[in-house]
Order: C-alpha cells, then sequence, then structure tokens
C-alpha cells in the first residue's frame, strides 16, 4: 500500500497505540476521582502535559486538550470573538483557511460580527499588508494558518505576530494542525496567543488535539460542565488519547529532526518531475511551502477520476480538504489562488509523513503516466 | 492493577473485545479519514455508519438520528445550548432539574448569561422530581425540557416516560441525559418521549473519547462546532473511528448483556448490603430504593466524614467516590443530596456513592463491607469524641 494522503489522517505510530493500549486498559480511572485510580491517571495526564510543554517551551497550564482540529480551532475562535464582544465585533481571517475557521467565522457573521477574509496571491500566500491594512479600531481577532491544507502553502504567521505584537487589543490565532512537526513555530516569541494542533495529523489518534492559549487571554469556552482543562473544556479527560497524543508528538518532532531535509528533497524531486508532464500546473509554491504537501491541477482530468484509479493500484491520495471533498465543487482554496477557472476544480493533493520515500513516488509517477493520457484518450473519443 | 474497583458510574474499563475491534482501525490496517474518497476512507464510512445503526438500534431509533460527539458532555451541551439557541425565537423559558448532572447544570447556566430564564425543578427526598412541578413550571414561552433519566450520583429514575407524555402536547423540546441508565435500563426514545437523548460510550465499558446525541428527525439543534460536513453538519470534524467501532461493539456487547449485568449489579449490592448488615454497621440508603439504577447506591454512614472516609478506603485498595467525578478533583458537598435532605443535613457531608459493573465480583463485595466497617468504626469513635 503506497498511503499519500497524510494530511487527511496518519496512522498512529505503533509506540503510541501501545500506549494507547496500556493507558485504556490497565489505567480506567477518572482522572478527576479522589481514589488512587483517579490519582494514577490525573499523574499520566500531568506528564503527558509536562512532555508538550517541554518540547514547545510553553507552561502547562498553557494547554487546553480537546477532541481534535475541528473543536481547537472553534474553541479559539468562537472563545475570543464572545468573551471579547464588548471591546469590538471585527474579525480578520484569510480565504484559504480550513472549513473549521471559515464556517466558524460564517457563524459570527450570522451573530452580528464582521469578517475580513483577506485574499491571497498567486502562490497561495497572503500579505502582512494586507493584515496590516485590514486591521482597525475594533479588530479583535485575527486567525491564520501556518500551512494551508491543500496547497501546503506557508503563511508568515510570525511576520503577522510580530506585527499584532503592537495591537494589544487583538489577539492572534494560528491553526497549526498541517504545520505541526513539520514546519517549525515559535510560540514563544512569534505573538501568537492561541495555536490549534491536532493529534491525527502526526500519528496520534483522532479524537485528540490541543490549543495553545497563552497565558493570560480569556476564552469563552464552548463546553460547559464539570470544569476539567481549567474549566475551559469540559468533560472526562480522553486520557489514553492524550498519553498517546504527547508520545507522538514527540516522536514526530524528533523525525522532524532526522529527516526534514529528506522529505523537503522529495518533494522537490516529485514537483521537478510532474512539472515536466503536459497539462499539470503545481499549485504548490516551491519555496515557502510545507515538506509534505503537493498539489498538482492536471488539466482535462477529473480528480476523482484519478483518485479512484490509483486506488485501483493502492495508492491512495486525494482532492481537496477532507472535510469538504465529499462535495462535488471546486476547491475554494484554489479558486482563491487562481480565480474559478478548470485548474481549480482539478486540483489532486499527496501528502507525505516521514516515512514516505523514492520507493513510494516512483510508482505514482509511474501510475500517473499510464492513468494520466489513458482518461484523456477516452475523453477526446467521447467528444 | 489490584485492588476494588467500585467507581463504575465515574468511568469503566474497556472491555478486550471492545479493544479487538478497534485494534484494526488504529494500527494501519484500515487507516482512511471517513471524508475521503478513496478506499480506505470508504472503509472507515463504512466502519463509522455500522457503529450508528448498532447505536440506533439500542436506543428504538434510526440510524440518521444519532449524532456521534466526544462524550456525554459534548452531547448535553449540544443538546441544550443548541436546541436553546436554535428556538430562541419562540421562546426564552428552559426547565431542569436541581439534580443533573454539572455538564446540563453548567450548559443552562450558560443560557442563563445568555438571556435565558432557567427553572430548576426540585426533588422530593427519594431524590425524584414530581410531574407536578413539572406542570406547574411549563410556561407557553418554554422550549426546552431537560431532565436526566437515572441519576449518576443516586441512582434515581426519573419519570421521563410520563414527563415525555405531558410535552407531547405542549411542544417544548424534551432532552434527556441518559449517560447512567444506559448501561442498564432499557431505554428506548419512543417510549420515554424523548426529542434528545445522551449517551456516553467509557460509561458501558467503551473507549473514552466518545458519545452520542439521538436528535430526533425534523429537531432542529445550532451546532456547538463548526467545520466540514461530518455528522450531517451537527458535528465537524475528522469522525474519531477507532472509538466510534470501539462504542459500537460496546453497544452490541451491552444489548446482549444489559439485562444479565442488570442483575449482576443488583447482586453486588445485596451482597454488600447484607454484608454490611452482617457487620453491623450503622447506615442508611439516600433516595429511592425502588425507582432506581441497579448499579449505584448513595449510602449514609452516620458519625462518619466522607473526605476521611474516602481516603481510608482508597488506601485499603477500594475505591469509591463521592459524587460526580466531573467536579474535577475538588471535594464539595453533593448537590444531588443538598436537593434531596437540604444544605445543613449531616447526610450530605458523610456519605458516599457505590457503584459495581464489570470484573466485580462478591468476594469483592464482603471484602468491602469488612473494611466499611473498619474505618466507619474507627471514625465514629474518633469523631465521636471531639
Amino acid at each position: 500500500m503506497i498511503y499519500l494522503d497524510n494530511s487527511a489522517t496518519t496512522v498512529p505510530y505503533p509506540e503510541a497505540l501501545d500506549t494507547y493500549q496500556k493507558v485504556a486498559t490497565r489505567y480506567f480511572g477518572n482522572p478527576s476521582s479522589l481514589h488512587d485510580y483517579g490519582s494514577e491517571t490525573e499523574h499520566l495526564l500531568r506528564q503527558a502535559r509536562q512532555s508538550i510543554a517541554d518540547i514547545l517551551e510553553i507552561k502547562t497550564n498553557e494547554i487546553t486538550f480537546t477532541s481534535g482540529g475541528t473543536e481547537g480551532n472553534n474553541l479559539a475562535i468562537k472563545g475570543v470573538a464572545f468573551a471579547r464582544r464588548h471591546r469590538g465585533n471585527h474579525i480578520i481571517t484569510s480565504a484559504i483557511e480550513h472549513p473549521s475557521v471559515l464556517e466558524t467565522c460564517r457563524y459570527l457573521e450570522k451573530q452580528g460580527f464582521e469578517v475580513t477574509y483577506l485574499p491571497v496571491d498567486h502562490k497561495g500566500c497572503i500579505s502582512l499588508q494586507s493584515v496590516k491594512d485590514a486591521c482597525r479600531e475594533g479588530t479583535i481577532l485575527v486567525s491564520i494558518m501556518h500551512v494551508n491544507h491543500e496547497t501546503g502553502a506557508i503563511q508568515p504567521v510570525e511576520e503577522v505576530g510580530e506585527c499584532l505584537k503592537y495591537h494589544e487589543k487583538i489577539r492572534f490565532h494560528v491553526d497549526h494542525v498541517q504545520g505541526a512537526t513539520k514546519v517549525p513555530l515559535d510560540l514563544k516569541n512569534s505573538g501568537v496567543d492561541l495555536c490549534t494542533f491536532s493529534g491525527h495529523k502526526f500519528h496520534g489518534l483522532k479524537g485528540t488535539g490541543m490549543l495553545y492559549v497563552r497565558e493570560g487571554v480569556q476564552l469563552d469556552p464552548l463546553i460547559h460542565g464539570g470544569g476539567q482543562e481549567q474549566n475551559l473544556r469540559s468533560g472526562t479527560e480522553n486520557l489514553p488519547g492524550i498519553v498517546a497524543l504527547a508520545k507522538a508528538f514527540r516522536l514526530s518532532n524528533q523525525n522532524y529532526s532526522k529527516a526534514k531535509n529528506d522529505l523537503a528533497a522529495l518533494k522537490t524531486e516529485l514537483i521537478q518531475e510532474l512539472q515536466q508532464r503536459e497539462g499539470f500546473h503545481i499549485n504548490t509554491p516551491e519555496n515557502s511551502s510545507a515538506p509534505h504537501i503537493i498539489n498538482v491541477s492536471i488539466l482535462g482530468v477529473r480528480p476523482e477520476i484519478v483518485i479512484q484509479a490509483l486506488t485501483k493500484k493502492n495508492i491512495h491520495v486525494s482532492s481537496k480538504s477532507a472535510c469538504s471533498s465529499r462535495l462535488q465543487s471546486a476547491s475554494e482554496v484554489l479558486v482563491a489562488q487562481h480565480g474559478p477557472k478548470e485548474r481549480a476544480e482539478t486540483g489532486l493533493r499527496f501528502s507525505f509523513d516521514y516515512d514516505t520515500d523514492k520507493s513510494d513516488i516512483d510508482p505514482l509517477i509511474e501510475a500517473l503516466d499510464e492513468i494520466v493520457p489513458n482518461i484523456r484518450k477516452i475523453k477526446e473519443v467521447k467528444s | 492493577m489490584t485492588g476494588i474497583y467500585l467507581d463504575h458510574a465515574a468511568t469503566t474499563p474497556v472491555r478486550p473485545e471492545v479493544w479487538e475491534r478497534m485494534k484494526p482501525y488504529l494500527d494501519g490496517t484500515f487507516p482512511g479519514n471517513p471524508s475521503s474518497i478513496h478506499r480506505y476512507g470508504r472503509q472507515a464510512r463504512q466502519a463509522v455508519d455500522a457503529a450508528r445503526v448498532a447505536v440506533a438500534e439500542s436506543i428504538g431509533a434510526s440510524s440518521e438520528e444519532i449524532v456521534f460527539t466526544s462524550g456525554g458532555t459534548e452531547s448535553d451541551n449540544l443538546a441544550i445550548t443548541g436546541a436553546a439557541r436554535a428556538r430562541r425565537h419562540e421562546g426564552n423559558h428552559v426547565i431542569s432539574t436541581k439534580t443533573e448532572h454539572h455538564a446540563v447544570l453548567h450548559a443552562c447556566a450558560q443560557l442563563e448569561r445568555e438571556g435565558f430564564e432557567v427553572t430548576y425543578l426540585p426533588v422530593t427526598a427519594d431524590g425524584i422530581v414530581r410531574l407536578e412541578s413539572l406542570l406547574d413550571a411549563l410556561r407557553e414561552d418554554t422550549i426546552l425540557v431537560t431532565v436526566m433519566h437515572g441519576n449518576n450520583e443516586t441512582g434515581a429514575i426519573q419519570p421521563i416516560a410520563d414527563i415525555g407524555d405531558q410535552l407531547r402536547e405542549h411542544g417544548a423540546f424534551f432532552h434527556t441525559d441518559a449517560v447512567q441508565s444506559f448501561g442498564t435500563l432499557s431505554v428506548d426514545v419512543a417510549e420515554l418521549n424523548v426529542d434528545l437523548l445522551t449517551g456516553s460510550a467509557h460509561k458501558i465499558n467503551g473507549p473514552k473519547g466518545a458519545g452520542f446525541l439521538y436528535v430526533k428527525k425534523d429537531t432542529t439543534l445550532h451546532p456547538l462546532v463548526f467545520g466540514g460536513e461530518q455528522e450531517r453538519r451537527l458535528r465537524p470534524g475528522t469522525e474519531n473511528v477507532p472509538a466510534i467501532v470501539g462504542f459500537g461493539e460496546a453497544v452490541q456487547l451491552l444489548q446482549k448483556e444489559k439485562e444479565e449485568r442488570a442483575q449482576a449489579c443488583k447482586r453486588f449490592i445485596h451482597r454488600l448490603l447484607t454484608a454490611l448488615d452482617a457487620e453491623k454497621v450503622p447506615y442508611e440508603m439516600n433516595g429511592s430504593q425502588e425507582q432506581k439504577l441497579p448499579h449505584i447506591i448513595n449510602v449514609h454512614f452516620p458519625g462518619t466524614q466522607t473526605e476521611p472516609l474516602l481516603a481510608q478506603l482508597d488506601l485499603e485498595g477500594v475505591a469509591v467516590s463521592s459524587g460526580s467525578a466531573c467536579t474535577a478533583g475538588s471535594f464539595q458537598p453533593s448537590h444531588v443530596l443538598a436537593a434531596m435532605y437540604g444544605e445543613n443535613d449531616p447526610r450530605i457531608r458523610s456519605s458516599i456513592r457505590i457503584s459495581v459493573g464489570y470484573g466485580n465480583n462478591e468476594a469483592q463485595m464482603d471484602e468491602t463491607a469488612k473494611q466499611i466497617a473498619k474505618i466507619t468504626k474507627k471514625q465514629r469513635k474518633v469523631l465521636g469524641q471531639k
């Protein structure tokens, strides 16, 4: 099996899985219980939080565990919007965010907030200047993703954070779901107030995630109840999932140190191969993009047909974000980048993990060379 | 882990069968995201759908009426804030009770902050809400009623079917938190007359991080979370496939064994109480003993104090609790017992909750009774001298 859909979801590391199993079956207490079962689990929870805090160089009380990236983005954006409503009602985001950011912003518009959606250039990047221009009296939140989930384009979030340091009233949220363990982000010094992570994108388990909330930043919770996670996220902690998340985060960061250059080289190699083919347009900027995502539009070929044909050869890729890929329409991200052209409807995404190597991409290229001309030929006959 | 675990109302161990079913969705055998259109995506989608059918069948619902969430707290929040916000134009009044789980009470408190008016119905000393008090509280602008099925601290069973019956004419949405009852009572949404019902996986020997909300057809809710198309937009976010699969398996085991499990729980409780009698321990049962869940008892030990009692039992390897685990590790007198007996009744500071389940046996009950006898005797002596 060649799995090149790691931006949709990754396979948990065996070590993370072992951890999950051990905790799920041996330490089944509820961390909020007062008895010994409870205190053992409470200890594991503390350790997991500490290990993540050490890697990110943040404080343990700045981590809120969530059920995943979508919840994290919602908690950050709705949380700030409702907590700071008295200070203003303007929010800035970009046109290429994940649906969990865009849909939340659209909901807030219905609630009376005003949202500016920043455009991107042909490389799929926002400009720092556009953020500066959009900031105004009454702006309470800027939410910009670090790495785009479809194209891999890196947004200038550290520069935006630097600039927002001079706007004390504005909170800055970064959706780091695709960037985590692939493209470094300095939380401590870059002016980021809130940052979303998802466990299953770096070989942790589904149903796990975390939100970095800088100390002192006030949020309205989404979910009310027993007061877990400093009252920001009630509900019995998914302890096995959290411990596995900490493990996967550590391992994935180690892999970053070891293999980031190899991965980047592999990306460049695949881009160069694809570029040579007729009607193949690379949507991923060669510089300033993450090492694990390549997006290519193959003109004249519907992406679903390519995906199905590749699946038959046991190669698994995707078109756009899994969170919207069941809708039959153009990619919102590619429309923002190139306009509503054929290119926006024909995007394919290949996404790697640190184990991906040449033995995965050579068969991919070979398969594409067989599949694409065939599909084009059939189309020609039909028309 | 050695020791005697009698806190199954807080969380339950994952059954090995459940773990086995989850494993292929974790170890890379079936790696996909259910929204992906390649083969692995489709396999994951089918697994989620199969679990949805199992959960739906277990409560007499159809599978489109099941929304998977991250757990009971989220389901309660989605039901309560979701229903109230969606019906705001129709009315401003919500009814709940004083003995709900904090997930319900704090969701209601949030609604109050948003300008809704919430009536919290009292309970009588047996822990049960009277139908008359509901009828008294019901107003034309009542848009939502939320009453739990089985109480998590005392096991008291509320008259959900009767309340639902009354509300049918009225038109207010009716939600019940069935997190505790789901494991030992028959739960059927048609019999209970509910529009919304909460269940949780980790209370029925499934994994943590999965729950469901039953949303009756044509019941409109505002989502808590926005994003992709998952769960009919009511709960976006990549589905927690392994946990949902585990939940489905736990439900299927439960359906096969529910009656058997309920009988076993009754046996354990009976054995424990008989042993306490044999040890001549003075105790009183809190709340109704007729209308209650089989796996939970709440017991008052006169002349003792809850917190040291729990700590001493813990040292002896017996894990019990003071009430809901979800008060985040702090000891606060139970709001449930306070609603039953008043803030000043000595019972609320000298009672414990014991909840039984998978893995327990008769010998553990005898041992627990022995430990309780020893510890309460010592405590009564020490506290009596003060």
